[in-house]
């Protein structure tokens, strides 16, 4: 999964940095040069602002991703569906967790970010405050979430920060499974009953613009992306992203036998992409600001299953200090 | 090993950090892979096998308390590593052998 940097700071901010201008100069020298900034190095402040709140939206987006699954588990049709996803969700709170250690590197602790997400000043991805309402939504998002994911991911593993990179490495490697099972579950429901595919159109068609909303507002809308591309934090623009994705996943949807929910849709042949209806920034923005459909719910959600775990951690914490009370006597 | 992290350990706040070393296979030696937080080393390994070696990554796994682990100053690791640029001997190209002398 994979969230858009959502949080954006004026350049005023931005700009209001200490930074010795050579030490700037040397760094912006050094990622220029496609080397790695590792978490010792010197880096600008606005760098270390920009990775702590991209990589810790992206740890929550994995966190929060499980929620609408996790609705699915104790529902899944068949005892093989129900191992894939939670396997599923398993990787995902894995994935959180590569993300969550790879943000503390740069100084910021485990429990800072969670404190910001429960507390709202955090963002997620948009596409959690989206409800899944049949099981043919286990497929949608499997394909088109982590699809999208998947490709905005891909030239993350050569973002200039090397903690974040290496997550994003074996991030990668994992997913794969997660879109392939999702489109295997649209496979079968499209190649059903007819009730069964129409549940299949159904998610496609609550599914779709969501997705294609997760690459993040158009690129002459996105102020930050200038400095994230030159700081190689980002490697590619929304909207080449955001193509890309609609490229490959509409002949997917096609050989689905589905259609999707765009009269604009249409492959442009002088372009060699598919030209697309103009996309709902409203809606977007109107989630980004916390009036998804299920905002209030996935919060409450995660909160409780924070709150309801507190006496394991506090269990083991004990545990684990009476040992070395007794390891020292 | 664990005594120092767990020590360290309140019963407020994050878990202590571990470090996470994963053998691959036998025969390969521990590499580095992430972290894990975790309030004793017991529990750091089962959180490092749960985190990272979901598909059968790894045969054999350290945890290391991150307070244990010093590492080179990347600011002067110019002058650092400085002693062995200009040993260009300790290199076997660096002498020439005529061509007809063979297995050397």
């Amino acid at each position: 999964m994979y969230t858009t940097e959502l949080q954006k700071v004026s350049a005023l901010d931005n700009s209001l940095s200490a930074d010795p201008p050579e030490l700037v100069a040397a760094f912006e020298a050094r990622v220029a040069a496609d080397a790695f900034i590792e978490p010792k190095d010197w880096m600008p402040q606005a760098y270390r602002r920009t990775l702590v709140r991209q990589i810790s939206q992206h740890a929550h987006s994995e966190i929060v991703g499980t929620l609408p699954e996790g609705n699915w588990i104790t529902r899944a049709p068949s005892l093989r569906r129900k191992a894939v996803l939670l396997a599923k969700v398993q990787d995902e709170c894995g994935h959180g967790l590569y993300l969550y250690c790879a943000a503390e590197t740069l100084g910021t602790s485990r429990e800072q970010m969670i404190e910001a997400l429960h507390s709202g000043k955090a963002k997620y991805s948009t596409i959690f405050n989206y409800p899944t309402l049949t099981w043919a939504d286990m497929g949608a998002i499997g394909w088109l979430v982590d699809g999208a994911a998947i490709m905005n991911q891909v030239p993350l593993q050569r973002t200039s920060y090397g903690p974040y990179a290496r997550a994003m490495v074996r991030i990668c490697k994992e997913e794969s499974f997660h879109q392939r099972q999702g489109y295997e579950i649209m496979m079968t429901l499209a190649n059903g009953s007819a009730a069964q595919k129409r549940m299949a159109q159904d998610a496609l068609n609550r599914w779709w613009w969501p997705s294609i909303m997760m690459f993040g507002p158009p690129d002459d809308n996105s102020p930050n992306s200038a400095q994230s591309m030159r700081w190689r934090i980002k490697r590619e623009s929304n909207d080449d992203l955001r193509q890309r994705f609609i490229d490959v996943t509409v002949p997917q949807a096609l050989a689905l036998g589905l259609t999707l929910p765009d009269p604009e849709l249409k492959w442009n042949e002088a372009r060699d992409h598919y030209d697309y209806g103009p996309i709902d920034w409203e809606e977007f923005y109107a989630v980004v600001r916390g009036e998804g459909q299920v905002a209030k719910e996935r919060m409450s959600a995660r909160v409780k299953a924070w709150e309801d775990g507190a006496w394991v951690r506090e269990a083991a914490a004990a545990h684990a200090v009476k040992k070395a009370k007794r390891n020292a006597a | 090993m664990s005594d120092k992290a767990t020590n360290e350990a309140s019963l407020k706040g994050d878990w202590a950090l571990w470090e996470v070393f994963i053998r691959t296979r036998g025969g390969l030696s521990h590499r580095h892979v992430g972290s894990v937080h975790a309030p004793d080393a017991e529990l750091a390994l089962k959180h490092a096998r749960d985190t990272y070696t979901r598909r059968m990554e790894g045969v054999s796994i350290w945890v290391a308390a991150s307070t244990s682990i010093s590492a080179s100053d990347p600011a002067h690791a110019d002058a650092f590593f400085e002693p062995a640029a200009d040993k260009v001997y300790r290199h076997p190209t660096f002498y020439n052998i005529p061509k007809n002398i063979k297995h050397i």
